[in-house]
């Protein structure tokens, strides 16, 4: 691996070898007075932000940290579209002062891709458009393995804006290569055209698609896509397509609730639900850090000296 | 001007014959020597009238960064065309008189080929108010043509309007036909492919709902429609049923819709990028079968040169569009069945002819006649030629075909029996 561009790229192997090292990651630092490795001392890690994520950015810098790092944040507000510098010129900058990894968050898709071609370093998305968001995919993997013991064999309901969802593109190719079912639910105004070649199941009934299901992960849908006709309101998306109490009782008693963040309470997923015990969503922000540093390490190391 | 004398071409593949060429006309037609006469041998080259391109963006005025009339007609030359029409989205746009006489005399100063101004439907390419499409249809110009392309003429009465009103001199519209709320934002046709690459898509019924309504007003009206760079398949079947019933409706394809599809969009590399986007193979397929039968009627190229900074970058950020006027005869044949099997006739008829005759050149698209224009190209069947951008006569350098090996070569192109290329390179002195 020399960049970690999407999941659809990884091989099986390759999965499993980032999801086995995110486990050592969290034993070797959990409990630890210190809790930094010595991994990457001297390499340097670029966060180049082009869209204001702080949760993401944090993790990043976080992982990088933990592993004796030297962390350089880059914001960028405004992309090539907004005719600030080009991503082209950002790219030969971030080369000419010999970034070793970039992690990059872009709201076009492709971005991270374009930027291999102009940087020797390893690139990391940390998310482009509704492309990819894999380190999202690994760590809701990763979160599933711990709660559920595998992902193999399960079943996983990912719910809601399919459409305008990188998390939930990367996670259709992630989990369905360990081995899960995935179902895909949500009006078809936020489904893909032509996604009948996926290795999934579509449904537009929530509760249908929550029976048998060991996990359901909830997609954050923005309010402001009602203007853009997807759906007519906030309260009639909540009640087709949130899940509230009732829905949660359709699941399986050992069913684990997941959602990316920042959550809409009310609208995707109702509060009560959203700190139910059954929901993993601070865990899975526990093990973003740990995800991000094997993704770093493995990635900045070609896995030697392990 | 001395005579020339072309012997024995392949006349449009129908046979040898030698040519003479007297005063920038052809003079006689056999089995010719001809004293003092400038030879040139074209033993095993085909001779097609010289191609037409209906829609070819200059770039000047404005963009003189990524092509000019002189760069952009030197491209042509070297496809083997000796005219084009120059579409209106220059800065300013070709809206007034002065803009289309201002086009009209670059490409005459340039003289690598004859440049017919297409004039802007509306004001600025707004769709709101009509351009003075008298003015320019009675200046120097003499424009035809009118389009608003790379945006469509949306707003239904305007288009009527616009139908009517063209009618007055024989006129016609180019539609460029994209229903412009069903593709906001779009990046590339709408279908697996983007759904996978996250790429806002560009739905197919974007471009046939246009073509659809405007085939009916075009019926309505009793006007003249010509469809820009049709893309789709079920926009053919429209096409089709259109001209079955008797509508006044002609059609272009460019070459990048006959060969490329929307998986090149997974290299997210904006070369790839135009509008309308890359469609599915299936698409090409149809585009393909309906040129060789004639639903479709001329292949344009939709030469679209780009500066680098508006390609290299990110896929959304990047401006659509790619070369064609080096590339399109090698494609168009390719399309046809390739150089063994394809009918010169029928390429001399969508590459030349038929454009020639929709934009209105009389003295293009001829075959050769003791009498007509000595406007043609001359083209090695048996050769292949692999792109190279940095070999291309275009500023630009935004081709889709970088190391392609193509079929077919222009060896030479002849405008009004003035070499523009020789032995495949561009004739320096041209002043006519």
């Amino acid at each position: 691996m020399k960049h970690l561009l999407t999941t659809k790229e990884l091989t099986r192997d390759e999965a499993e070898l980032i999801l086995d090292v995110t486990e050592q990651m969290a034993e070797a630092v959990t409990g630890r007075e210190v809790p930094k490795l010595p991994a990457l001392r001297g390499r340097t890690v670029v966060n180049l932000f082009f869209e204001d994520s702080t949760r993401t950015r944090t993790s990043f810098e976080t992982a990088a940290k933990r592993l004796s790092a030297d962390v350089v944040n880059f914001a960028a507000k405004t992309s090539s579209v907004n005719k600030g510098e080009s991503l082209r010129d950002t790219a030969l900058t971030l080369q000419a002062m010999g970034a070793d990894a970039v992690v990059i968050r872009h709201p076009a898709a492709g971005a991270p891709q374009r930027l291999t071609e102009w940087i020797d370093g390893a690139v990391l998305n940390a998310g482009d458009g509704t492309h990819a968001h894999p380190t999202q995919a690994l760590l809701d993997a990763y979160t599933m393995k711990r709660r559920l013991g595998s992902v193999e064999g399960r079943t996983v309901a990912i719910v809601g804006d399919i459409l305008h969802s990188r998390v939930a593109r990367s996670n259709v190719w992630l989990l369905t290569k360990l081995g899960a079912n995935v179902r895909l639910v949500g009006p078809p105004t936020l489904l893909p055209k032509d996604i009948g070649e996926w290795p999934v199941e579509i449904g537009y009934d929530l509760d249908a698609s929550l029976k048998g299901a060991d996990a359901v992960m909830m997609l954050r849908v923005q309010r402001e896509r009602m203007h853009a006709a997807f759906f007519p309101t906030a309260n009639e998306y909540a009640r087709l397509y949130g899940l509230d109490e009732r829905r949660l009782k359709l699941l399986p008693d050992h069913a684990i609730v997941m959602h990316p963040g920042p959550m809409n309470r009310g609208m995707e997923i109702a509060a009560t639900v959203a700190d139910s015990p059954r929901a993993t969503i601070t865990e899975q922000v526990t093990n973003g850090v740990w995800v991000r540093m094997a993704v770093l390490y493995l990635l900045l190391t070609n896995g030697e000296a392990r | 001007m001395t005579d020339l004398l072309i012997k024995g071409a392949d006349l449009i593949g129908k046979g040898r014959k030698d040519l003479l060429v007297r005063d920038g006309r052809v003079a006689e037609i056999g089995s010719i020597t001809a004293k003092g006469a400038e030879t040139v041998d074209a033993d095993g080259l085909v001779l097609l009238p010289g191609l037409v391109d209906l829609h070819t963006h200059l770039r000047e005025p404005g963009r003189e960064d990524a092509e000019t009339v002189h760069s952009g007609t030197r491209a042509a030359a070297k496809g083997g065309y000796t005219a084009v029409c120059a579409m209106a989205n220059s800065h300013p746009v070709a809206d007034t008189a002065g803009v289309v006489e201002q086009v009209a005399a670059l490409g005459k100063a340039a003289g690598y080929a004859d440049v017919q101004p297409i004039g802007a439907v509306s004001v600025g390419l707004e769709g709101r108010q009509l351009a003075e499409i008298g003015a320019m249809a009675q200046s120097a110009a003499n424009v035809r043509m009118f389009s608003d392309d790379g945006h469509c003429v949306w707003d239904p009465i305007l288009m009527r309007r616009a139908l009517e009103y063209v009618k007055t001199f024989g006129g016609l519209i180019a539609q460029h036909a994209e229903e412009p709320r069903l593709t906001e934002g779009a990046q590339m046709n709408e279908g697996a492919v983007s759904a996978e690459l996250g790429l806002p898509g560009w739905p197919s019924v974007a471009e046939e709902a246009i073509i659809a309504r405007d085939v009916l007003l075009a019926e309505y009206t009793g006007a003249r429609v010509h469809f820009c760079h049709v893309s789709t398949a079920r926009s053919v079947d429209i096409i089709r049923e259109a001209k079955a019933r008797g509508a006044n409706v002609t059609a272009e394809v460019c070459p990048h819709h006959l060969l490329l599809t929307d998986e090149a969009a997974r290299t997210y590399d904006p070369v790839y990028k135009v509008n309308p986007p890359l469609r599915r193979e299936a698409d090409v397929a149809v585009l393909r079968g309906a040129l060789a039968e004639g639903v479709i009627d001329a292949v344009a190229t939709d030469h679209a040169p780009h500066a680098p900074q508006d390609k290299d970058c990110e896929w959304a950020a990047a401006r659509p569009g790619m070369l064609g006027l080096e590339t399109a005869l090698s494609i168009t044949v390719l399309a046809l069945g390739g150089p063994s099997a394809v009918d010169w006739d029928v390429v001399a008829e969508r590459t030349s002819r038929t454009p020639a005759r929709i934009a209105g050149l009389e003295a293009h698209g001829r075959d050769p006649q003791p009498g007509t224009e000595a406007n043609f190209t001359l083209v090695d069947p048996a050769a292949t030629w692999t792109v190279v951008p940095a070999d291309l006569a275009s500023l630009s350098r935004n081709t889709p075909y970088a190391g392609m090996e193509l079929p077919v070569t222009v060896q030479a192109t002849f405008l009004r029996g003035r070499a523009t290329v020789l032995n495949g390179k561009i004739a320096e002195e041209t002043t006519e």
